[in-house]
Parts: structure tokens; C-alpha cells; sequence
């Protein structure tokens, strides 16, 4: 099972036993045209009737959620940068440079709205002792609110910081990708609300092209440090089902620079403590061959 | 020295979230422990002919699988729905694999507990057959339970490990052997509170064994560079700096007293205490690590990094 997570599926939900599935599904979320509207986070909350958070002032910008959590499963961030970081002068082609420097005055804004990555490799639904977390037929990750029982374990095994528990309620909660739309042959409410098309949802291929060609389009008008986030099956959680284009290194927007799913390191793990069970169970052996005292 | 870590994050927020455990948690980390380590103590004690040992080790074994039980499903945010661990057998999941050990211990530690009532029955009638019939029983059941301890003891390290929780996943390698010396240090301490000085000597004997593995993997588990600070600092180094204190106390009891009853099940108390503390130390430590965005964007930008350079040099 666990080489079976371990080599870069390409289909998830076949993997997990659906024998007709539809394509994966996912999103694509392109940060450089996102307004920061919060037209996602409101239509999220709205459709999937997800408890309000109260009134908090956070003092980050226009920030006032502060991240995702069991009741926000959109969450916008806004990064004010008083000027472009020195772009690195080794990666960066000389004209880019120049461009940068040509296009930045001395301040800019970054917005994305974040969501949970309906990982390849889910570190929440590998640990889910009770098999409420499950794949479905279009490659999410969701959770069965019938069946989770609050353990609490996929809280800290996800890499990315996303679900949570809900409080009150004691259950773990986060995005669904709108399971219930997606059935109807929906697209979820974050991407019809949104009005710029920054949060694009599709067939997680096709979505994966058109963001290559989005990079390239801005890295030529001088956009130098415009990259994907989650879009490569190699990565330490086999690629995410909702990927991102950043402006700057994923740690800006709160994101883990180089996630890793635990069950990665799971058979090593376990070597490890059947080494020390051994070591155990010697110990006994030896304290009772010591002698008759 | 650990240098002064360079890193970028969203307002300082946590990258990772903090476990949501309660201290329930670390607390049944502990229990669980103990009760692996006496039933490891009560085998051999069956094993030898050393019936006081082997009774208080039966007796705190199931003690401590009782409050382990308690500490499980009272963590739970649905405790009614604890048997929905039930459903499912899942080799990817950690906390799975040992709710089927604990499953397990309980159906063995219990019996072989239950059987230490034999000598109280009457010697005739339906009970007298009971009085006949229990003893082998728990002696059965107590290999079971015996077998099953050591991966009690050891699995709670790969659930803590099988995170994102920063410095609980880097401490991987060395996490099992502070639990393994924990639970044999704490199984002793019980041992030697309950046991008369002429039966002790293998639970003095587990004490040494279990204290220096707690000693040394904790050891190790600090030592490892900018991931083993929060293991130093604050409440979890407190925590960690009061329990290899109290280990070495016990340990030196355990030795230094093994003509004395009192002085026995002082350093027994002093294990047993040690082994909270340290169980205490290794929880906060964690979760101190997943507070701080530092833990998770440093390592690994150095992990990129490297990978980076290896992609240029080859
Ligand atoms: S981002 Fe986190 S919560 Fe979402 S699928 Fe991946 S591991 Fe699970
Ligand atoms: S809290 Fe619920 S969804 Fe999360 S691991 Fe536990 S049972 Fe599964």
C-alpha cells in the first residue's frame, strides 16, 4: 500500500478503488490576477454553510482571517511589499532584471486565495484512523462528517496547515472542492464567484497546461519570479489538485516551501521503532538472565 | 550553535498547525508505557517463579490500559463515536495500526490480570474450577500480552513522527528508544514500589536498561542542530531538563538501595515521574515546533537548497 503512495499516481481516484472514475479534477489558482475580493471566501462559507469565524482585526493587511481553518476554507491572503526583493541575479536573465526593475514602482500587492491542495499523497486521509477522510471519484480529498470521530490525527499530518478542528463541534472540517456541486456537474461556488478567473477549475491536466503557458506569458513581459506551486507529480505529495502561480516563494504567502507527506517516511519509521521493540524486549531478557536477585 | 535562522513566512503565522491533542495525549504516551513495560515485567517474573513480581506487574499493567483507554477517548471531539476506529484497518495510518495493538494487549493484559484473583477463591465448587482454571490462563494471556508490548511501547513514536509537526518528524530515528526506555523505565519503577526487595532484582536490572535508553535517546532527540531548540527551550526543556533529572535519581535508588524497601519504591516513584515528564517534554516540544514557521521553512529551504546544488554539481 504504501509503494502504491509512493510512486507519483497519476489517478488517484482509480487508485483508490473507483473503477470508473472521471478525470481528476482540481484548481488552478493564478495569483497575478487575483483582486483580493474575498468573492471566494464568501460564496464558500454561503454554499457549503460553514460557520462564521467572529469579528477579529488582525492588523495584516486586509487579512482578517488569518488562514484556513474548519470555518474558512478559502482564505485570502494580502502581502504588502514596500518594494520587489532583489530579484536573484544568478537565476534571473539580465532583461528580466532590467524589466523588473522598469516595471516595479515602489510597492506592490500580493493577493491568493489559498484552499486545501487535494494532495496526490493526502497526509490527512493516509493517517485517518477511522476511514472518514476518503478519495472520491474525481480525486478529492473529502471528509465523511457521519464517520470522523475527532481523533484529531489528520490536524497535524497535513503539510500544508489545512484542516482543522472545529470547535464546539469536535469534528475535523475543510474544503470539499464542493463534492455535492461536483456530483450535479458544478463547478465549486469559489470559482464561479470569482470574478477575475484567478481560481480556475477543470480537468486537473488541461489546467496544468494552461498554467505553463500562463508562466511563460508573464516571464516574458518581465515577470521574472512567476512560478507554479504544487503543479509537479514529483514533489514530496506527488502534486496537488489545487495548484497555484506565485509571485514570490511560497513562504510569503504562508505556504510550506518543500512539503513532504509523512507516509514518505512511514516504512523507515517503522523500521526504526522495530529496532528500539527489539532493544525492548532485550532489555526484559536481559533483566531476568541477570541473576536471582 | 545553531545559526541564526534567515527566513521569510505570512506574518509570523504557523505554516503547519499545532496538534489539537489535549493533554490526554502525552499523558496516555506515558500509560501506555506503563502498562507495556509491566507486562513485560509480570512475563518474566512468570517466567522465573518471582509470584510478587509477576502480580504487581499484571495488576499495574491492566491499571495502566484502563486509564489509557480513559485518556483515548476522552481526547476524542466525539468520544461517543470511538469505536468508529473500529471500522477500518489502515497500514498507512499509525494511530490505526495501534488501535488494533492496544486492542490486542487489552484482550491479553485483562485475563492475565483477572487470573491474579485465583488465590482468593473458595478451593471447591464452580469457583474452585475457576481457582483451577485461571492460572493457566493468565500465564497464556501474559505471553500475549508480553509479546504485544513492545510495539505498545514503540508504535506512539511513528504516530508522532508521521506529522508535519517539524521536530517530531525529524526525531524519528531516535523517538522510539526514548519510548521503549520509558516504558521499561516506568514498568520497573512500578515494579519496584510493589514488589518486596527479595523479587526486585529484575525490575532494578529493567530500571538501569530503561533509563539509560531514555536517557540516551532523549539525548539524541535534543542534539539534532535547529530542530532539537524546541526540545531545549522553554516548557518542553524544562519539562525534558526535570525528567533526566528525576531518571537519573531513580536510577541511582535503584541501584544504590536495593537493600532497602523505602529507597526501592522512592527511586520507583522517581522513574515513574521521570517517565511523565519526559513524555510531557517530547509532546510540548513538538508543538512548539509547529507554532513557529521558522521549524518548517528553514529546513526546508536547506532541503531544496541541497537538492539544488546536487542538480548543479551532477
Ligand atoms: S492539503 Fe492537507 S487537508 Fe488538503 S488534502 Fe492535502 S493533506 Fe489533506
Ligand atoms: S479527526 Fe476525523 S477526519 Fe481527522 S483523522 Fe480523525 S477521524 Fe479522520
Amino acid at each position: 500500500m504504501t509503494d502504491d503512495l509512493l510512486d507519483g499516481l497519476s489517478d488517484p481516484a482509480r487508485a483508490a478503488g473507483w473503477a470508473d472514475a472521471p478525470p481528476r479534477v482540481g484548481f488552478f489558482t493564478d495569483t497575478s490576477v487575483c483582486i483580493g475580493c474575498k468573492a471566494c471566501e464568501v460564496a464558500c462559507k454561503e454554499w457549503n454553510a460553514v460557520p462564521d469565524d467572529g469579528f477579529d482585526l488582525l492588523g495584516t493587511s486586509y487579512d482578517n482571517t488569518g488562514g484556513l481553518s474548519a470555518n474558512s476554507w478559502r482564505h485570502v491572503a494580502f502581502v504588502e511589499q514596500p518594494a520587489l526583493p532583489p530579484v536573484d541575479p544568478v537565476s534571473a536573465p539580465v532583461d528580466a532584471l532590467a524589466a523588473a526593475a522598469e516595471a516595479t514602482p515602489d510597492f506592490r500587492w500580493l493577493m491568493m486565495s489559498d484552499v486545501c491542495k487535494h494532495c496526490t499523497h493526502a497526509g490527512c486521509l493516509d493517517v485517518c484512523p477511522t476511514g472518514a477522510l476518503f478519495r472520491t471519484e474525481f480525486s478529492t480529498v473529502v471528509v465523511q462528517e457521519d464517520i470522523c470521530n475527532g481523533c484529531g490525527y489528520c490536524i497535524p499530518a497535513c503539510p500544508y496547515g489545512v484542516i482543522d478542528q472545529r470547535a464546539g463541534d469536535g469534528r475535523a472540517w475543510k474544503c470539499t472542492m464542493c463534492y455535492d456541486r461536483l456530483g450535479d456537474g458544478l463547478s465549486p461556488a469559489c470559482a464561479t464567484a470569482c470574478p477575475t478567473e484567478s481560481i480556475q477549475f477543470g480537468e486537473l491536466s488541461r489546467l496544468r497546461e494552461k498554467a505553463e503557458r500562463r508562466v511563460a506569458t508573464l516571464r516574458e513581459q518581465g515577470v521574472s519570479r512567476a512560478h507554479l506551486y504544487g503543479a509537479d507529480p514529483d514533489d514530496g505529495v506527488g502534486g496537488d489538485g489545487a495548484f497555484f502561480l506565485l509571485l514570490d516563494d511560497p513562504e510569503v504567502y504562508g505556504l510550506p516551501p518543500d512539503p513532504v507527506v509523512g507516509t514518505r517516511d512511514l516504512p523507515a519509521m517503522w523500521k526504526r521503532a522495530g529496532l528500539a521493540a527489539l532493544a525492548m524486549a532485550a532489555a526484559a531478557v536481559v533483566s531476568f538472565a541477570g541473576g536471582r536477585r | 550553535m545553531v545559526p541564526a535562522a534567515d527566513f521569510r513566512s505570512y506574518y509570523g503565522r504557523p505554516v503547519v498547525k499545532p496538534p489539537v491533542w489535549k493533554r490526554d495525549i502525552p499523558a496516555y504516551l506515558f500509560t501506555g508505557g506503563l502498562a507495556a513495560g509491566s507486562a513485560l515485567l509480570a512475563a518474566g517474573a512468570q517466567f522465573t517463579g518471582r509470584p510478587a513480581l509477576r502480580r504487581t506487574g499484571r495488576v499495574s499493567a491492566l491499571g495502566a490500559l484502563a486509564a489509557s483507554t480513559y485518556f483515548l477517548i476522552n481526547d476524542l471531539g466525539r468520544p461517543e463515536r470511538f469505536h468508529h476506529m473500529l471500522r477500518v484497518a489502515k497500514p498507512t495510518s499509525p494511530m490505526s495500526t495501534g488501535t488494533w495493538i492496544l486492542a490486542g494487549f487489552g484482550a491479553t493484559a485483562g485475563p492475565a490480570a483477572l487470573a491474579e484473583v485465583a488465590p482468593l477463591l473458595p478451593e471447591r465448587g464452580p469457583l474452585g474450577l475457576l481457582r483451577r482454571a485461571l492460572p493457566p490462563l493468565g500465564a497464556t494471556a501474559g505471553i500475549g500480552a508480553a509479546a504485544l508490548a513492545p510495539a505498545l511501547a514503540t508504535y506512539t513514536a511513528v504516530l508522532l513522527s508521521d506529522t508535519a509537526t517539524p521536530s517530531w518528524r525529524a526525531a524519528y530515528p531516535h523517538l522510539p528508544v526514548v519510548f521503549a526506555g520509558s516504558a521499561l523505565a516506568s514498568g520497573a519503577g512500578a515494579g519496584l514500589i510493589g514488589t518486596p526487595v527479595a523479587q526486585a532484582g529484575p525490575a532494578r536490572r529493567m530500571a538501569v536498561c530503561g533509563a539509560a535508553l531514555e536517557l540516551y535517546g532523549a539525548h539524541q532527540v535534543e542534539s539534532q542542530g535547529l530542530l532539537g531548540e524546541p526540545y531545549r527551550q522553554g516548557r518542553a526543556g524544562r519539562l525534558l531538563r526535570a525528567g533526566r533529572a528525576l531518571t537519573a535519581a531513580g536510577l541511582a535508588g535503584a541501584v544504590l538501595g536495593r537493600h532497602s524497601r523505602v529507597a526501592s519504591a522512592l527511586s520507583g516513584a522517581s522513574l515513574l515521574a521521570a517517565s511523565v515528564l519526559t513524555r510531557f517534554g517530547i509532546f510540548e516540544g513538538g508543538v512548539a515546533s509547529a507554532k513557529d514557521p521558522k521549524y518548517t521553512v528553514v529546513p526546508q529551504r536547506e532541503r531544496l537548497a541541497r537538492r539544488q546544488a546536487a542538480a548543479d554539481g551532477s
